[in-house]
């Protein structure tokens, strides 16, 4: 079994590490909890929504999921808080601290 | 060991010449090395090219300083290159030209060895119908230095020409020709 | 059966590579190193080998034109000089850190300036420190077998780094000599076939090549380079005994000449080897104990071996084709010895700078550097860096 980028951290040794720091598994990215750098981080209102969608592909974290196509609340894990999906959304259904 | 060194200038064909000769002997079974003392590429400016030929294999890798035989393809290099630096007394300078030994042997820095002409132009025009030096001086070297059998010269000379030439056929014969009269014409 | 020819280094490097037959090689042409790609996209266009020859603008892209196909799975490789290497500077690093064995073949020479066409081994010794693995040649003969074994050595699982399969720029690349060729069925089974592990265009497998390693990581990775560089010492041995067995040719990390019972010897690299062993043979006829250590692996630097073969030796002359400005001699005068100081030993060396941008050496300068070695051992003081043929 190929080691997994899971199981790679700080505290690895020398040996312990992949040849190259190659990764060979995909969407490694998930391990990897950006939300802690979140200062705020927006808020979803389901009441206010039309699933209209436009905010899902303006997110640069994807971290607004969809399924059944409806978008779900935040993934606040991967959430960075940028705001850009409170600007994207044209019914006021998310909001955000210092965001208009 | 046979060292031999090339006066020719750009453009002349001496390099092709020394590969050649190369070749000729080693198909004879001998050890070789030819090589030219490379700069930047410019027509008509004097370059030097370098002949090895042995019974074992050669590990040298310097030029040569003291070659056993010196071959001028172009005369007029005889007032701007010592010709003979470093050459053996008991071997020889070949040089291309049309005039006697005499006019030639001013030239040649007090040398003592031996000294051999041929007159490329002529056997290159009456055979070739062109300046080609390089052939005409290939077999001049041949029949100096003896490092190869005449009859083995002529024969493997052929099946290199029909493999260089396996495009213009036409000149194949016209070189071996110029071979042929070289052998002869060298004095 | 081995096939009795004659052909340039270039020529020689060009055949080898036919019967490798890569996949992928992107080139750009310097001389003298131009000639091999020239030689290797006839035998493209002529269909003798399957490779995808890439023509390309700039030797920055040839090399990251070749790391990448080799990043994708593909057995790659470029070719160079000189400045050409020069500006493949930041993709050496990358392919030896990414750890891509893809293959460089260096035709050693001087960069600039003054500007010069000529051999010297500045280029690659510039690059010594890139994480390459550096093997180097006396003759056409050494430079075809190198090229033989080198992916065999990269490519080993317990190595996975780049190699430069390198020549004396003119005079091993462009001199024509004898030498004897494989059969093209024994090379192709020789060098097997490319299979990596991990590789980008694996459609099982989803990879990253090259992520951005933070300081936590930096470390770490530069040692696993290094232990990896270890390992090619046994692989490289391992695969050139194997080679021997097929060819009759056996070689080493490096080799050995007439030095079992010498005294006085010098340590070079390359063509200049040669010479030297006439210089050495004539020597030898009066009775005088000299030899010679020719350096085949500068990556790895195999020190400890050379210390060993050097433990008998009164007086080391190390031979430099490449300066370093240390102002105390050139790269390989400082490996040999610091390999002697660790070993222990301390035989009295002296430094020599020869034959850059081209400047000839001869048997007779060779005679002269053994003599100075044995004043030195009969308590001689001399400049303990010195450059050979220099007009002063």
């Amino acid at each position: 079994m190929a080691l997994q980028a899971k199981d790679i951290n700080e505290k690895s040794t020398w040996q312990e590490i992949t040849e190259g720091n190659q990764i060979w598994e995909p969407a490694t990215s998930k391990h990897f909890n950006t939300g802690e750098w979140a200062k705020d981080q927006p808020v979803f209102m389901e009441e206010k929504c039309t699933q209209c969608l436009l905010c899902t592909p303006v997110c640069p974290d994807s971290a607004i999921p969809v399924r059944d196509k409806k978008r779900l609340d935040f993934d606040y894990n991967h959430c960075k808080g940028c705001g850009i999906c409170v600007k994207a959304c044209p019914f006021s259904a998310i909001t955000m601290e210092g965001v208009k | 060991m046979i060292e031999i060194r090339w006066h020719g200038r750009g453009g002349q064909g001496a390099k092709t010449a020394a590969m050649l000769l190369a070749d000729v002997a080693f198909f004879t079974g001998k050890y070789v090395q030819a090589f030219p003392e490379y700069g930047p590429e410019r027509m008509g400016a004097p370059v030097t090219v370098y002949n090895r030929i042995d019974d074992k294999n050669i590990r040298v890798h310097s030029n040569i300083y003291q070659p056993d035989y010196s071959i001028v393809v172009d005369e007029s290099l005889l007032e701007v290159v010592n010709v003979t630096a470093g050459l053996k007394r008991d071997g020889a300078v070949i040089v291309n030209t049309n005039r006697p030994k005499e006019e030639i042997i001013p030239h040649l820095h007090g040398y003592e060895g031996e000294l051999y002409t041929i007159d490329a132009r002529k056997v290159s025009m009456e055979t070739l119908g062109k300046y080609f030096p390089n052939t005409p001086m290939l077999a001049a070297v041949v029949k100096v230095t003896k490092a190869v059998d005449e009859e083995t010269f002529l024969k493997e000379m052929e099946g290199s020409f029909q493999k260089k030439f396996a495009t213009k056929p036409e000149v194949i014969e016209g070189n071996l020709a110029a071979l042929r009269m070289a052998l002869k014409e060298v004095k | 059966m081995a096939k009795r020819e004659r052909l340039s280094g270039n020529e020689a490097a060009a055949i080898a590579l036919r019967q490798i037959n890569p996949d992928v090689f992107p080139a750009f042409p310097i001389t003298p190193s131009t000639e091999i790609p020239e030689y290797f996209s006839k035998f493209v266009a002529d269909g003798l080998v399957d490779t995808e020859f890439i023509p390309v603008e700039s030797e920055h892209s040839s090399m990251s034109a070749a790391l990448g196909a080799e990043a994708a799975g593909a057995r790659s490789l470029t070719a160079t000089s000189s400045c050409g290497m020069a500006l493949m500077w930041e993709e050496l690093y990358v392919a030896a850190s990414d750890r891509l064995p893809l293959l460089l073949a260096l035709v050693n020479r001087a960069l600039s300036g003054p500007i010069n066409i000529n051999c010297d081994h500045s280029d690659s010794m510039g690059a010594r420190d890139a994480g390459w693995i550096q093997l180097y040649a006396e003759s056409n003969q050494e430079v075809y077998d190198n090229f033989v074994m080198a992916y065999r050595i990269a490519e080993h699982k317990d190595v996975r780094l780049p190699i430069m399969v390198c020549q004396d720029g003119f005079i091993t690349s462009h001199a024509v000599q004898n030498m004897e060729l494989l059969e093209d069925e024994e090379v192709k089974n020789f060098v097997g076939e490319y299979e990596p592990e991990h590789y980008l265009l694996n459609p099982k497998e989803s990879m990253a090549v090259g992520p951005y390693g933070v300081s936590n990581y930096y470390m770490e990775s530069k040692f696993a380079q290094v232990q990896a560089m270890k390992n090619v010492k046994k692989v490289a041995v391992e695969v050139m005994d194997e080679f021997a067995k097929m060819s009759g040719r056996q070689y080493g990390l490096f080799e050995e000449y007439r030095l079992k019972d010498a005294e006085y010897a010098i340590v070079i690299i390359g063509s200049a080897a040669g010479t030297a062993k006439d210089a050495i043979d004539r020597l030898r006829e009066e009775g005088r104990k000299v030899g010679l250590l020719k350096i085949r692996f500068f990556r790895p630097f195999p020190g400890e071996e050379i210390a060993a073969a050097l433990s008998k030796v009164k007086v080391v002359g190390v031979m430099d084709r490449a300066e370093s400005f240390s102002t105390q001699g050139g790269p390989l005068g400082s490996e040999t010895l610091a390999a002697l100081h660790r070993a222990g030993n301390t035989a009295k060396t002296v430094e020599y700078m020869y034959g850059l941008g081209g400047r000839d050496i001869k048997v007779e300068d060779f005679w002269q550097i053994f003599d100075e070695l044995e004043e030195v051992g009969n308590g001689k003081t001399v400049d303990g860096y010195q450059y050979i043929g220099l007009r002063k």
